[in-house]
C-alpha cells in the first residue's frame, strides 16, 4: 500500500519519466495499431520493429556518434524501406504478404546483426549501449527520451484527427476511396509513416520484439468492445495507457523486474479477457447466445409438436405423453422433458395427471411457428419453383427466425393462403 | 576443421527449416513460423528451471511443447473468439514471449540464458561444445548431433507423410473427403516447426530460424511451379545460404547468423529480380508482342 501510495504521488523524477514515457508510447502506438489492424496488416509493426536495426548500425557506422537523432532517422529509414519492400514485393510478385513480411523482417534483422556485431568487433570503444536498441531499457527513461516521445505522440495524435476521415475509409474501402479521388498511395504512405514513427520511438522503450504487442494488442482489445471506430482509437489509447502505468509500477515495487515485458503482459491479459468476456462478441457471450438459441428452437419445437398433435383427433384439449412427442421428432428424453418443465414454467404447456398440454397461450405460439413453416414451404414452392418435397428441411430451420414484419409480408405476397403444399392446412 | 562443423550445422538448420518452410508459405503461414520461434522461450525457461542445465532433450521437450500451445492458441483465438488472424498471431507470440522474459528476470540468477543469445544465437560456439565419450573419444559437437538427430526425424517425416502434407497444404477440402485428418497432419507440422526451432536456437537463434524457413522457400517458389523441385530448390538455397553466410561472416568480422541472414536475402532478391519465368527484370520481354 506504501508502494502504491509512493508511486501514484509521482514524487520521484523516475517514476515520472517512466510512467509518462511508457504511457505516451503505449497509448499513441496503440491508436496506429487501430488502423493496421483494421487493414489486416498487424504484423507489419513487427518487420518495421526488426528492420530499424540496420538503419541504427548504418547510421552509426556513417556518422561515427551516437547522437540520438541521428540513429533515429537511421532507424526511420530502414524501417520506412522495409514497409516498401513488402508492399513492392506483394505487388510485383506471386510471393503472399506474410511471407514478405516474414521475409524482410529476418533478412533486415540479419543484416542488423551482421552490422552490429561488426561494429562490436570493431574495437570501437563509442558502439557500447547500441544494443539497447534491441531490448529496451523502459525503466532508465530519462528526460530527453521523455521529450522524444511526447513530441513523436502529439505528432501521431494530431495526424490521426486530421486525417481521421481519410485514414477510415483507407481502412474500410479502399476501392471506394479511390474512386471518389482520394490520393490512396499517399494515404498508405502517411500511414506507413505513421507506423515506423510509433516503432521507431517505441522499440526503445520495449524492445524489437515485444514493439509488435503494443501496436497489435491494445488495438484487438479494443475491437472486442466496440463497432465504432473513434470509439476504438479512444478505448485502445486508454487499455495501452492503463498497461503503460501497470508496468511501470510492478517495476518500480521490484526493481528487479523489467518494465517493457511487464506492459506486455498486461495488455495481452486485458486483450485475452476481452476476447473472452467481450459483450456480444467475446468468446463466452458467443457460447451463451448459441445455448440460447438452442434452447429458443427445443421450446418452439416441442410447442410445434404439441400444436399438430393438437390438429388431429382428440383435439386441442387432450393432454398428450411424452413418448407421443417423441414418435413425430426425436428428441433426446431428457431435453424434451426438460424443455417441456420450462414451458411450464412460462406458462405455455399445462401438466395434467394423464399427460402434457398446451395453454391457450402455448396454443397461440405453437399455431404461430406451424403457420411460419407452412408459409415457408408455399413460398418455396411457389416462388422458387422448389419440389414440395425438398422445402421441409429449408422450412424447419427458418421458422424460428422469420419476424412478425416478414410473416405480415409474406401472407400478402402469398395472398392469405389456406393450404400448404403438402395440402395441410395453415393456421 | 572449425569452420567445416559452423558451416555443417548451419546446413542442417538449413535444410530441416527450408523443408518445413515450403509447407509454411504454401498455407500461408509464414508468420506462424515466426511467431514460434519467439514463442518458444518461457518453454526453454521452464525446461532450464526444471533440469538446472542446458541439456537439449528436456529443452527439446519444453519448446516443443510450447510451440504446439503457441499454434493451439493462435488456432484458438481465431476460430472461437474470431480474432482477426494475424492480430491472433501478434497478440499470441508477444505475450508468451513477454512471459518469457519475466520468467528469466524473476530467476535472474538460476537461469543462464539472456534474449539476445534467443534472438540471435551464436553459431560459432558450435565447435567449443564437444561430445566427448567415457573413452575419451571426441565426435565432434553436441549440437551436430541433435541437429543430425532432427533433420533426420524431419526428413522421415516429409517423406512418409508426403501425400498427406502435400494434400493437406494445397487443397485441405478433399484431404478431408478422403478421410485425411488435417487437423492431426497441421500439428504434426507445426510440431515439427517447433522441434526444428528449439533445436537449432542454441546455435543460430530464432532470427536465423525465421529467415530459413521463409527465404529458401519464397526463392524457390519464384523459381518453380513443381512442389518436389521446390523442396529441393529451397533446401540448396539453404545449403549454399550457410557455406556464402559464414565466409562472409569472417570476411567482415560479424556474426555467422546475421550473415547467413543476409545471404537468403541476397538469393530471394536475386530470383525476384531474374527468375527465367516470374523475374520482374525477365518476365518484362514476355509481355512484348511477337512480332510475324
Amino acid at each position: 500500500m506504501n508502494d502504491f501510495l509512493e508511486f501514484f504521488s509521482f514524487a520521484d523524477a523516475n517514476i515520472r519519466y517512466v510512467t509518462l514515457g511508457s504511457v505516451l508510447l503505449a497509448s499513441s502506438s496503440a491508436v496506429v495499431g487501430c488502423f493496421t489492424l483494421l487493414r489486416k496488416r498487424a504484423l507489419v509493426g513487427d518487420a518495421v520493429a526488426h528492420a530499424v536495426l540496420p538503419g541504427v548500425c548504418l547510421a552509426f557506422i556513417l556518422s561515427g556518434t551516437k547522437n540520438p537523432f541521428i540513429l533515429l532517422l537511421g532507424a526511420f529509414i530502414t524501417g520506412w524501406i522495409s514497409l516498401v519492400t513488402i508492399d513492392f514485393i506483394t505487388s510485383r510478385s506471386r510471393i503472399k504478404e506474410d511471407t514478405a513480411i516474414g521475409l524482410v523482417l529476418s533478412v533486415f534483422f540479419g543484416i542488423g546483426i551482421l552490422l552490429l556485431t561488426a561494429i562490436q568487433h570493431s574495437g570501437n570503444a563509442a558502439q557500447s549501449g547500441l544494443d539497447k536498441f534491441l531490448f529496451g531499457k523502459a525503466a532508465s527513461l530519462v528526460g530527453e527520451d521523455l521529450i522524444a516521445f511526447a513530441i513523436v505522440a502529439v505528432l501521431l495524435l494530431v495526424t490521426t484527427i486530421i486525417f481521421y476521415k481519410e485514414l477510415t475509409l483507407l481502412c474500410f474501402d479502399q476501392a471506394y476511396a479511390k474512386t471518389i479521388g482520394f490520393p490512396v498511395r499517399l494515404l498508405e504512405l502517411l500511414l506507413t509513416t505513421l507506423t515506423v514513427f510509433a516503432v521507431v520511438v517505441g522499440i526503445q522503450a520495449v524492445g524489437v520484439v515485444l514493439m509488435a504487442a503494443m501496436l497489435i494488442t491494445p488495438a484487438a482489445a479494443a475491437r472486442f468492445w466496440t463497432d465504432k471506430l473513434h470509439l476504438m482509437l479512444v478505448l485502445a489509447a486508454l487499455i495501452g495507457a492503463f498497461s503503460g502505468v501497470a508496468g511501470a509500477f510492478v517495476s518500480y515495487t521490484a526493481p528487479a523486474m523489467p518494465t517493457g515485458p511487464w506492459i506486455v503482459l498486461i495488455v495481452s491479459m486485458i486483450a485475452i479477457f476481452s476476447f473472452a468476456f467481450a459483450p456480444k462478441k467475446g468468446w463466452v457471450s458467443r457460447l451463451f447466445r448459441q445455448r440460447r438459441n438452442k434452447t429458443h428452437i427445443l421450446e418452439e419445437n416441442l410447442l410445434k409438436l404439441m400444436y399438430q398433435l393438437g390438429e388431429k383427433k382428440p383435439g386441442f384439449d387432450a393432454p398428450r405423453q411424452l413418448h407421443e412427442l417423441l414418435e413425430r421428432r426425436a428428441i433426446p428424453q431428457k431435453e424434451a422433458k426438460a424443455g417441456l418443465k420450462r414451458l411450464i414454467k412460462q406458462g405455455y404447456v399445462e401438466r395434467t395427471p394423464e399427460g402434457w398440454k398446451l395453454s391457450s397461450q402455448g396454443q397461440r405460439r405453437g399455431e404461430r411457428v406451424v403457420r411460419l413453416h407452412r408459409l415457408w414451404e408455399l413460398y418455396l414452392t411457389q416462388y422458387l419453383h422448389l419440389a414440395s418435397d425438398h422445402v421441409h428441411e429449408d422450412a424447419e430451420t427458418i421458422e424460428h427466425i422469420i419476424t412478425p414484419e416478414l410473416e405480415q409480408k409474406l401472407m400478402e405476397e402469398l395472398g392469405f393462403p389456406v393450404m400448404d403444399p403438402h395440402s395441410a392446412r395453415i393456421p | 576443421m572449425n569452420a567445416f562443423w559452423i558451416i555443417l550445422t548451419g546446413s542442417l538448420v538449413a535444410t530441416c527449416c527450408s523443408l518445413l518452410g515450403c509447407y509454411l508459405i504454401l498455407r500461408r503461414m509464414a508468420m506462424v513460423g515466426d511467431a514460434i520461434s519467439h514463442a518458444v522461450l518461457p518453454g526453454i525457461v521452464i525446461a532450464f528451471l526444471f533440469t538446472g542445465s542446458r541439456d537439449s532433450v528436456p529443452m527439446l521437450i519444453g519448446a516443443g511443447l510450447l510451440g504446439v500451445l503457441t499454434t493451439f492458441l493462435i488456432e484458438f483465438f481465431h476460430r472461437y473468439a474470431r480474432v482477426q488472424a494475424d492480430a491472433s498471431i501478434g497478440v499470441t507470440f508477444t505475450w508468451l514471449f513477454a512471459i518469457g522474459i519475466i520468467l528469466i528476470s524473476v530467476f535472474a540468477g538460476q537461469v543462464d540464458l539472456d534474449q539476445d543469445c534467443v534472438l540471435y544465437g551464436e553459431i560459432a560456439y558450435v565447435p567449443l561444445d564437444l561430445w566427448i565419450t567415457e573413452g575419451g573419444l571426441s565426435l565432434g559437437p553436441g549440437t551436430v548431433w541433435t541437429l543430425g538427430f532432427v533433420t533426420i526425424l524431419i526428413i522421415l517425416f516429409i517423406t512418409f507423410g508426403y501425400k498427406e502434407l502435400f494434400l493437406t497444404a494445397f487443397d485441405p477440402a478433399f484431404a478431408a473427403a478422403i478421410g485425411i485428418s488435417t487437423t492431426a497432419w497441421y500439428y504434426s507440422l507445426m510440431t515439427a516447426v517447433s522441434l526444428t526451432t528449439v533445436a537449432s536456437f542454441e546455435s543460430v537463434g530464432a532470427i536465423l530460424v525465421v529467415a530459413l524457413l521463409v527465404a529458401p522457400p519464397a526463392t524457390a517458389y519464384l523459381l518453380t511451379d513443381k512442389f518436389k523441385s521446390m523442396l529441393l530448390i529451397s533446401v540448396l538455397a539453404g545449403i549454399i545460404a550457410s557455406v556464402a553466410g559464414y565466409y562472409l561472416a569472417v570476411w567482415i568480422d560479424g556474426s555467422i547468423a546475421g550473415a547467413i541472414a543476409t545471404v537468403t536475402g541476397i538469393e530471394f532478391t536475386l530470383a525476384f529480380l531474374f527468375s527465367p519465368t516470374r523475374g520482374i527484370l525477365l518476365k518484362r520481354k514476355q509481355l512484348q508482342p511477337v512480332q510475324h
